[in-house]
């Protein structure tokens, strides 16, 4: 086994797990407290990588593009809950869903008008485009790092929010009493606005750290919020907890069941057949997963107390 | 007779005389589009079952539909071109049959997991099993992976040449009568009763004694043989099959005809496949972007037109 | 007297909260055995229990013999119990005859039956009919549910659990939000009732409990801190004490 490949594919894994947790934390703040399925979060994540890469050319830098392009995600998230999701409130999932997709529709298209059908690649600043070396053949691209570092960052300053601020009480109150949070004079439709917003700017961010290395593309938002579904499922929809957890282990499990499987496989059989049932099970395999925890805990493996 | 009687009866006279008109106008064209149209209308009818009746937001229906299809190509595929030789002695009567016996386990095991789960983990739970339907197909490169598999040879039956494009759309039009009337005895029965009634409160039901559960994993593994039988005369249809079938875009379109033409009523979902179409033909003709203003009439259905175009007809609930 | 329902160290808790603290209770046959307690008490969670809608964290539980502490719902549904609810609970949808129907179907053999039109089956309608007539909704039966009154909804709930012709009914709360009039009528019904078959009522109305009762216990923070005759619970220092805060 080549352990220089397994540390790099580790790394791979980490990042898109952390990727996955900003689309999945915004994904279960807006269900688990406002009790609205958002379909259209993922066209949020694509926006946010679009925005990102018409500033970059306009501003031409990377980083002053990010810093402007995520209020105007929070903002755009804002429009959406106002529009769309607030007639929605009072009325089942399946009405959720179909305004939703209704929205990714709206959304994929004027994208397609806007930017065109093609991906538009992000330039990096040479200092982020460079790679540390870590001895030997053993590379990292710093800007992998960047997106490690800042994922980390904003687990943290969520946990922050959601357990030690004003906002966070009147989220997890918002949560389980919205009569409650409404008679303590909080605005409840402007703190909805809020959670809104916020979950707009993670999944913007999310979007904004790929486009550097995938492109911002008009279909990347529909494959990502899939994956993000399935963290928030198996996490167990509404916790913040389970979904940092699923979206490490998925991400984890994805990357490496691309890289390894074939080999794992190869241990119980023989090379051909590992070859050829290899990709078809690693493309299934979080799917598989998702399946095992629900069969086993069908509220996921972090469920939020009894609301 | 209430008007939605004649509606139902003016609708269905209708697509059995205009096809051959079509045909003897020249206008080959618009017997294709009536039959994707009664395709569709066999998927969205199976769909209501569950969804309209049983009130189970499936979001993954085009993976039984995509799975029927399938059914009908690979076969063909290793007839012509050799190799997989359990699935090649199968002649062409025997792949409908296939299609629907592996959509109906694909809807037994699928079903059994994600019935254990309530709200939006089904719809999540359900949505995600098709998606991993999708990915495997796209991960399996001898047929085609994600570009796709040309059918070079049709579903073999007595009787009838589905070559021909006006048996074809006949043995489809017999095909979504009796869609049509198993959706509408199944919901009139005493199964249908108990699903409909889970649906309005199942823990009613299960007080009363019924194994909720059991009923509707069984109309979920009705619906889904339905869905996979819509898929296997799509395939021969198109000639034509993709994982693009099973995109979650595709279940979201099967939803919105059900929504739009009007849930739990026996004709509603034929009525929101041919709006689907007609918005679908009339606008891609019109533009590109034609999902922009398609996304738009989406979001103002679900606003403002309650109940569907069933619902507007007069109170189209059925067996009252 | 044999005990048609023993309840024995029954425990349930949520988080730190004992909602069901170690409760012992024999219900005999053909009793009206009244449960009352403050707002709180833990009354409808032990209905919960008792129905299989939730699983105690110890304790058993036992139906005419058999121990059905681990059995699903739908199973003791078909052994002979059956709940009303205290928020009522019907399938708005349908019609008010269709609930009971469903009731009456739910009896009658299994329900895989996909051919024959429910709606036609003339021994159903009939006997849900019949039931609807009792409770004096007859000329409501083909009104679709959700156009009736609560008092109505209250009364519907009473005829679907006679439809399906439990042993044990486990009634929870049925006069709650019923007037004056409502509630003398829902009061002269469980009179009718009584002794016909066994009945565990769950109620705050007092006048209504002490008129209907064979026996009363009181649950106090999941406990049950006295059972006995109506008179013995009236004057019971304990009761007076915890739940009527007198000293």
């Amino acid at each position: 086994m080549d352990y220089g490949l397994f540390f790099i594919q580790a790394l791979n894994g980490l990042q898109l797990g952390l990727l996955l947790f900003l689309v999945a934390s915004g994904l279960t703040l807006v269900f688990g407290i406002l009790d609205f399925v958002n379909l259209a979060h993922g066209s949020l994540y694509m926006l946010g990588a679009f925005i990102c890469a018409s500033l970059t050319f306009a501003l031409g830098n990377y980083i002053l593009a990010l810093i402007v392009a995520l209020p105007i995600a929070g903002l755009l998230g804002y429009g959406v809950e106002r529009v769309i999701a607030r007639p929605l409130y009072a009325r089942n999932h399946l009405d959720h869903v179909l305004g939703t997709f209704g929205v990714i529709l709206v959304l994929d298209t004027l994208a397609h008008m806007i930017w065109g059908p093609a991906g538009i690649a992000v330039p990096l600043p040479n200092w982020l485009n460079g790679q540390i070396v870590l001895g030997g053949t053993l590379a990292i691209p710093s800007f992998r790092l960047l997106i490690i570092a800042m994922g980390l960052a904003t687990a943290a300053g969520l946990f922050w929010l959601v357990n030690y601020t004003r906002l966070g009480m009147l989220i997890r109150a918002g949560a389980s009493n919205r009569t409650m949070v409404a008679a303590l004079g909080v605005d409840i439709q402007l703190l909805f606005g809020l959670v809104f917003a916020l979950g707009a700017m993670l999944a913007g961010l999310a979007g904004m750290l790929i486009a550097p290395i995938t492109e911002a593309s008009i279909g990347m938002g529909n494959s990502i919020i899939i994956t993000a579904f399935v963290v928030i499922i198996v996490g167990g929809i509404g916790s913040m907890k389970g979904a940092f957890i699923a979206a490490l282990l998925i991400g984890m499990i994805d990357t490496m069941g691309r890289s390894f499987l074939d080999n794992i496989f190869g241990l119980v059989m023989s090379p051909t057949a590992a070859e050829t049932s290899a990709p078809a099970v690693s493309a299934m395999l979080i799917y598989i997963i998702m399946a095992v925890v629900l069969a086993l805990r069908p509220q996921g493996l972090f469920p939020p107390k009894v609301r | 007779m209430a008007l939605r009687h004649w509606i139902t009866l003016a609708v269905l006279v209708l697509l059995a005389v205009m096809p051959p008109v079509f045909i003897w106008m020249g206008n080959p064209f618009y017997v294709d589009l009536a039959t994707r149209l009664v395709i569709l209308g066999i998927a969205a009818t199976s769909l209501n079952l569950i969804l309209g009746y049983g009130g189970l937001i499936s979001f993954g229906h085009a993976a039984f539909v995509g799975i029927g299809a399938y059914a009908v190509g690979i076969p063909a595929y290793h007839m012509l071109y050799g190799g997989g030789e359990a699935v090649a002695s199968f002649n062409g009567m025997f792949q409908i049959p296939l299609a629907v016996a592996v959509s109906a386990l694909f809807a037994l095991i699928t079903g059994a997991i994600c019935l254990r789960t309530k709200g939006v983990y089904f719809i999540m739970i359900t949505m995600a099993f098709a998606q991993m339907v999708y990915y495997f197909f796209i991960s399996i490169e001898e047929y085609g992976a994600d570009d796709g598999l040309v059918i070079d040879m049709r579903s073999q039956l007595p009787f009838i040449e589905l070559d021909e494009p006006l048996q074809l759309y006949f043995f489809c039009y017999a095909s979504l009568i009796a869609a049509l009337l198993i959706v509408r005895t199944i919901a009139n029965s005493r199964f249908g009763m108990v699903l409909q009634g889970a649906k309005g409160n199942n823990e009613r039901m299960v007080t009363l004694g019924y194994n909720t559960y059991l009923y509707k994993l069984t109309a979920y593994v009705i619906s889904g043989a339905m869905a996979g039988y819509a898929g296997a005369l799509l395939g021969n249809f198109t000639t034509f099959i993709s994982p693009e079938m099973m995109d979650w875009s595709r279940s979201g379109e099967l939803m919105f005809m059900v929504i739009l033409g009007g849930a739990a009523t026996t004709l509603g979902p034929l009525m929101g496949s041919a709006v689907f179409i007609i918005i679908e033909e009339v606008l891609s003709n019109y533009t590109i972007y034609w999902h922009l203003p398609f996304g738009l009439m989406l979001i103002a259905v679900v606003l403002f037109a309650r109940g569907g175009l069933m619902g507007v007809i007069g109170r189209g609930r059925d067996g009252k | 007297m044999s005990a048609e329902l023993e309840i024995s160290g029954l425990n349930k808790s949520f988080g730190g909260i004992k909602a069901t603290d170690d409760i012992n209770l024999a219900v005999t046959a053909n009793e009206l055995h009244a449960i009352i307690g403050p707002n709180g008490a833990g009354k409808t969670t032990l209905i919960s229990q008792l129905i299989g809608s939730l699983r105690p964290d110890t304790g058993r539980i036992v139906f005419r013999g058999r121990d059905i502490t681990r059995m699903p719902a739908h199973a003791r549904a078909r052994l002979g119990i059956t709940r009303s609810f205290q928020i009522t609970s019907l399938v708005m949808e349908m019609s008010v005859l269709d609930n009971v129907a469903l009731a009456v179907q739910a009896r009658d053999g299994h329900s895989f039956r996909f051919l024959r039109p429910a709606r036609a089956v003339a021994h159903i309608r009939e006997a849900a009919r019949g039931y609807l007539e009792q409770v004096g909704l007859g000329p409501r039966a083909d009104a679709p549910t959700v156009a009736l009154s609560h008092g109505e909804h209250r009364l519907m709930e009473i005829a679907i659990a006679l439809a399906s012709e439990a042993g044990l009914m486990l009634l929870d709360e049925p006069m709650a939000g019923l007037g004056p009039e409502e509630s003398a009528l829902m009061v002269a019904l469980l009179k009718q009732l009584k002794g016909s078959r066994t009945i565990l009522l769950i109620e705050h109305d007092m006048d209504a409990v002490f008129a209907l009762a064979d026996r009363i216990s009181v649950l106090v923070y999941g406990h049950v801190i006295a059972t006995g005759m109506p008179d013995e619970i009236r004057f019971n220092h304990d009761v007076r004490h915890a739940y009527l805060g007198e000293e």
